[in-house]
């Protein structure tokens, strides 16, 4: 089963910039055309399933607004690596 | 039978405990972001928060010192490496580190940066290179590259007349008081890792009394490159890698063994 990830992208901090987009390699995150932030962007957001909480969008980001989860099951002996 | 065990949530990224909960005034795309959570990341891991003293520019980055969590000051411009310097011979103990743009490094800043290369202070720069002068709008930096178009070079930097750009890496490894200078750059997840692993050997050679560390990080500039900023990181690895290569200009042998 391919890892379960899934990223939370801060309103505050977001830019709407989209080098997270470009650079998810599972081409999986996109800007929400439909929603502005506070600031007034187009915040990046997830839009379909397959995320692995690789953290490329974190680790791009200039404005350190992506909070990358992952989910690691219990029975693993070991933790998958973090980025 | 046991139903199967809830899988447990791990967070892989968060923003670095080294910075504030301010949002940048940065533009959208700029790589000055990511330079200063590298920088936060790497103090956060290597535990130097409570005794780091940055020194903030002038440039795009005049405001860096509200964005990290940790005693800084503010310099005139160029004059970071001398205020650094100033600190570190009475605060010893502390970690001291510079942040500048080329403007302020390359131009104004030069005879600052090369005098402290050259008396080995223990203190570490980082040194961003974006080609430009951002915060006043896009005029040519010592750093611009060939036949670049800058507000002050509209038809392109012609070096018969402004003269070439200068590598201030290759330049300071020439002093006998530096321990560790490189070049990265911010241009992809590879290069940005590299990046952080040279600012972790930065902060080491200060650790561990080496002498100067300098790491130079080929940075954006969208808004004045008048590039977006997916297309910034292309012209970095496309146009400014071939005249500022990557590489280790200087590393103290000290360093690359294991401590003691
Ligand atoms: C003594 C002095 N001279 C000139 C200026 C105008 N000035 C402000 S920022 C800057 C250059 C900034 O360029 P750089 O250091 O490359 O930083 P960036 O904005 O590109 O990050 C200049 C010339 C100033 N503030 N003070
Ligand atoms: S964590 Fe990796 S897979 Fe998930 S959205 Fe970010 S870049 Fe894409
Ligand atoms: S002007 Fe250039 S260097 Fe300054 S914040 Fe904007 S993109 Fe970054």
């Amino acid at each position: 089963m391919p890892v379960k990830g899934w990223i939370e992208v801060d309103d505050m901090h977001c830019k709407g910039c989209a080098l997270c987009v470009s650079a998810c390699p599972q081409d999986v995150i996109a800007l929400n055309m439909d929603r502005l932030t506070p600031k007034g962007y187009h915040p990046a957001h997830l839009i379909d399933e397959g995320c692995t909480g690789c953290a490329v969008c974190a680790i791009i980001c200039p404005d350190a607004a992506i909070t990358v989860f992952r989910e690691v099951p219990v029975h693993s002996k070991k933790a998958p690596e973090s980025a | 039978m046991t139903a199967p065990a809830k899988p447990e949530v791990k967070v892989v990224f968060q923003r670095p405990e080294s910075f504030t909960d301010l949002t940048t005034h940065y533009c959208p795309g700029c790589t000055h972001g990511v330079a200063h959570r590298l920088i936060a990341e790497v103090i956060d891991e290597m535990g130097l928060r409570e005794k780091t003293i940055g020194v903030a520019p002038v440039g795009c980055s005049v405001f860096a010192y509200k964005y990290f969590n940790m005693d800084f000051v503010e310099a005139p411009h160029g004059r970071a490496p001398a205020m650094a310097t100033g600190i570190k011979r009475v605060l010893p103990q502390n970690t001291v580190f510079t942040y500048q743009g080329d403007g302020d490094l390359a131009s104004i800043g030069m005879a600052e940066i090369m005098h402290a290369a050259a008396r080995g202070e223990n203190i570490t720069v980082i040194f961003i290179n974006n080609a430009i002068y951002g915060m006043t709008g896009g005029q040519m930096a010592p750093t611009t590259l060939p036949g670049m178009t800058t507000t002050s070079s509209p038809f392109g930097r012609d070096v018969e007349l402004t003269g070439f750009p200068i590598r201030m890496s290759e330049m300071l490894a020439t002093m006998d008081g530096t321990g560790y200078i490189v070049r990265r750059s911010l241009h992809d997840v590879k290069n940005i890792r590299k990046a952080k692993k040279a600012l972790f050997m930065a902060f080491e050679t200060q650790e561990r009394g080496l002498g100067f560390s300098m790491v130079e990080l080929l940075s954006s500039c969208p808004t004045n490159w008048k590039i977006d900023p997916s297309k910034s990181l292309e012209f970095i690895a496309e146009r400014m890698v071939p005249v500022f290569p990557l590489d280790d200009f200087k590393v103290n042998p000290e360093l690359t063994k294991k401590r003691a």
